[in-house]
């Protein structure tokens, strides 16, 4: 998996691609999320429009990246799901879960 | 290959998560010698990986001596993958649902649905030494891509 990263005004936007799966992608998340805590960015941009394959570890190390976030009095959100990606999180019921946009734009507005 | 053909393999792996992408590669190259589409590809892919994390991880807890079998049989636009591994098995019953809204935001505990989702049918059962079996049976669902799965997998 890779991974960019950006601010943009308080937010922190990470751009994921390739695959996020047991053993490589589930552990870079949680760096990138601690990382963005530890540097005062609680708002949280998870741009998944890259992201070719998720695993349950993958997801559950989102899950916890977005228990962590919100612990710690900060929002994390997903950006641009493919439609595989959606269906995964549809069949999980997570989409009831996380705050999910198609525009960048849209997404950093939607932050408190 | 024809409808009425039948093929099969097996790969035998040591419990290294990195091997999970050999055993991959492999569907990948049978899947498409069966012409099978991309949602059959990204669905079997899936439950595979599932599958064998399960059992490298929580069967063989990663010891690389321990190994993991994989079987597929392809047989009448059937796939049939049967991943083993030589732990000290397990009962599926006991895995909590992941979609109950208790268990929504636990990390983990997600495999077993995930196979069950994206699979016909799936099977546990415990091996002769007393590790697990799973077996997995999804039924392809396209003979030949579409000009719309070529531009999607392009």
């Amino acid at each position: 998996m890779k991974s960019q990263v950006r601010d943009q005004n308080d937010v922190r936007i990470i751009q994921l691609s390739g695959k996020i799966t047991i053993g490589s992608g589930d552990v870079k998340i949680r760096e990138l999320i601690s990382t963005a805590l530890d540097e005062g960015k609680g708002k949280v941009l998870l741009n998944l429009s890259g992201v070719s394959a998720i695993d349950s570890s993958g997801i559950g190390e989102m899950v916890a990246c977005y228990t962590t976030v919100t612990k710690r009095g900060g929002q994390l959100k997903l950006l641009k799901l493919s439609p595989k990606i959606n269906d995964i999180l549809q069949v999980t019921q997570l989409i009831t879960v996380f705050d999910v946009f198609d525009e960048e734009a849209e997404a950093i507005a939607s932050f408190k | 290959m024809t409808g009425s053909e039948s093929l099969d393999a097996y790969l035998i792996l040591a419990s290294r998560f990195e091997n999970i992408e050999v055993a991959e590669r492999a569907l990948l190259d049978l899947i498409a010698e069966a012409s099978g589409s991309s949602d059959d590809e990204y669905w079997l892919v899936t439950a595979l990986r599932e599958a064998l994390a399960n059992a490298i991880r929580h069967g063989n807890r990663q010891d690389p001596a321990r190994q993991v079998r994989v079987d597929f049989q392809l047989h009448e636009k059937t796939l049939r993958i049967r991943v083993e591994d030589e732990g000290l098995g397990f009962n599926p019953a006991d895995v909590p649902d992941p979609t109950d809204p208790e268990n929504l935001l636990r990390p983990s505990g997600r495999g077993i649905f995930y196979m069950r989702q994206f699979m016909d049918q799936v099977d546990f059962e415990t091996t002769p030494a007393g590790g697990t079996a799973v077996t997995m049976v999804r039924r392809l669902q396209h003979i030949a891509r579409s000009a719309e799965d070529e531009e999607s997998s392009a």
